[in-house]
């Protein structure tokens, strides 16, 4: 894709982002923070497409770090964010 | 990039659109986080269709990957959370430097392939965002875990060498784009690697832990920005979304934690605040000590009690006992509340995620506003490890730091209870007027021995 196309998706998905929390309770920050984190992790993609059969160079060894790194990020951070979760939904339950 | 894989970037980018939204609010909040797990899986499987992949390492990249997470995930104590979320922001960050250079490498051993001016100007920033993401994460994780000291670190000619810092990077970034394919382009990629990593390093030290919660929502947002600048090295639009929708709503926690503390973004990284405490006042009044069994017979004689959890707390892991005793006043016919400050603790929500670990309801937790209303009809508030957030200066002396800042306002009820280690100052350094007020009594210990005594004054008059 060329990179008029990119910077357009990329303008539309800030403000998209900017509209989507308005008023978040101070209850669910850390899951907020936690969740959106993991989705961060989405780098784990990127380093898959990095690893290519054939190539040479440093390119898949740095990519297999990559890929670590973000696969720690992306599992860890929705389990987290599931376990803090769960503990506040069942104080909500038992009222 | 098939068409089949970009249509399910598309699914996966509208499940992480609803996910993040549906976490802003309590009830819709689980289901949330599972939605935007089920888009991170498909956006997986589509990206394993592409052609020529190297399965088998992929597969041992993310079973180590899985298997690490899992398990910090289910060890993690609730009072390491803090601990935890920097460590991940600062494996994103990471992971997304790692992405820049590892495709700079591949396009630069491939003789084939010109490197456009545009793919190395983002190249050059995934990595200087990845990697003062990653670096500053890691000295984050180490004040916040205890491995090194909490308390701000600032030399003479910090703020220049920043400077230099920041613009000798921008400098190579530039000399980056111009010169990426010759034979100079890797050496140049190693040195504003360098540089970005120090950047990070330098420009969390000098940040106190008081200000944590606005530096850990910042390096979030900032992970989303580093895996968004790798999507533009790679063109992967599914990267730019996600990436982009992380560090807007990253952006809007930072800003509710810098309104706060009545503080700008650009002061908290800049660290104004540390050590400059000439203008407060001295205490006025004295420090007026009380002992257990005199504050039992004051909680047992009251009808309203609020508790104002801090960062002391969390460090006491005094959560059970004190949930152990709101459950004996309220047998005792007292109403019980917990009074939280947005920036209480060390992230964002902190003491939400402490209280909710033990059990607290969450009706008796009330945010600012709504403990202000309550506190003047208040018999008792219980100050525990909390400080700054409860300093009466920031309403009354203008020539303190944290003057302006919204506070709880414990000084209203008709007793207070500061629950102290020691005599000593609040990480800022400022004396709290709050000590020396005619209705407060300090009592000098370990928080969670101290409401362990509580507690069992009040079982042993039963």
């Amino acid at each position: 894709m060329d990179p008029i196309t990119l910077i357009f998706i990329f303008t539309l998905a800030v403000f998209l982002g900017f509209e989507l929390i308005s008023k978040v309770p101070s209850q669910l920050h850390t899951p907020l923070m936690s969740g959106s984190n993991a989705i961060s992790g989405i780098t784990v993609v990127g380093a898959i497409v990095l690893m290519q059969q054939g190539d040479n160079s440093l390119a898949p060894w740095i990519g297999l770090a990559a890929l670590i790194l973000a696969t720690v990020n992306v599992v860890g951070g929705y389990l987290v964010t599931d376990r803090m979760l769960e503990m506040f939904k069942k104080k909500g339950d038992s009222k | 990039m098939n068409e089949g894989v970009l249509i399910s970037y598309v699914v996966a980018a509208i499940l992480f659109i609803f996910g993040i939204k549906m976490l802003g609010s309590a009830s819709t909040a689980r289901k949330g986080n599972l939605l935007s797990s089920v888009g991170m899986l498909i956006a997986i499987v589509a990206t394993l269709t592409e052609a020529n992949l190297d399965y088998q390492w992929i597969a041992v990249g993310i079973i180590i990957g899985a298997l690490i997470g899992v398990v910090a995930a289910k060890r993690v104590e609730m009072t390491g959370m803090p601990e935890l979320v920097a460590l991940l922001n600062g494996f994103g960050g990471a992971a997304s430097f790692l992405v820049g250079w590892a495709q700079y490498t591949a396009v630069y051993n491939n003789q084939e392939v010109n490197i456009s001016y545009f793919e190395a100007s983002v190249i050059f920033i995934a990595i200087f965002i990845g990697a003062i993401t990653s670096s500053g994460s890691l000295i984050a994780w180490g004040k916040l875990s205890g491995k090194m000291g909490g308390s701000p670190i600032t030399f003479s000619g910090q703020k220049v060498l920043n400077l230099v810092f920041i613009v000798g990077t921008f400098g190579l970034g530039v000399a980056f784009t111009i010169l990426s394919a010759g034979a100079s382009g890797p050496s140049i990629l190693y040195a504003f690697l360098t540089l970005s990593l120090l950047l990070g390093v330098m420009l969390v030290i000098p940040i106190g832990g008081g200000d944590m919660p606005v530096v850990i929502s910042l390096l979030n947002s900032l992970s989303g920005l580093a895996a968004c600048a790798a999507g533009f090295v790679l063109g992967n639009v599914v990267l730019i979304v996600a990436g982009s929708l992380v560090g807007a709503s990253g952006l809007i926690l930072t800003v509710i934690m810098c309104k706060a503390m009545n503080r700008s973004l650009i002061n908290v990284v800049l660290g104004g605040f540390g050590g400059s405490s000439s203008g407060s006042k001295e205490l006025e009044g004295e420090m007026k000590p009380m002992n257990v069994a005199d504050a039992f017979y004051v909680l047992e004689a009251a009808n309203k009690v609020l508790f104002i959890p801090g960062y002391g707390m969390a460090v006491a892991q005094a959560q059970h006992v004190v949930r152990e005793l709101s459950d004996l006043l309220e047998n005792n016919g007292c109403e019980v509340g917990y009074a939280i400050h947005p920036v209480a603790g060390r992230m964002p929500g902190h003491m939400n995620v402490l209280l909710a670990e033990a059990d607290v309801p969450y009706e008796q937790l009330l945010e600012m506003d709504a403990a202000n209303a309550q506190l003047p009809l208040t018999d008792v508030a219980i100050v525990i490890g909390a400080n700054d957030v409860v300093n009466p200066a920031a309403q009354e002396d203008p020539g303190s730091p944290i003057y302006g800042m919204p506070i709880i306002n414990a000084h209203q009820a008709k007793t207070v209870f500061c629950l102290k280690r020691g005599q000593g100052t609040g990480f800022s350094g400022l004396q709290n007027q709050l000590f020396g007020m005619d209705n407060t009594r300090m009592v000098y210990g370990d928080a969670k021995s101290t409401i362990g005594s509580l507690v069992n004054e009040f079982k042993n008059t039963d």
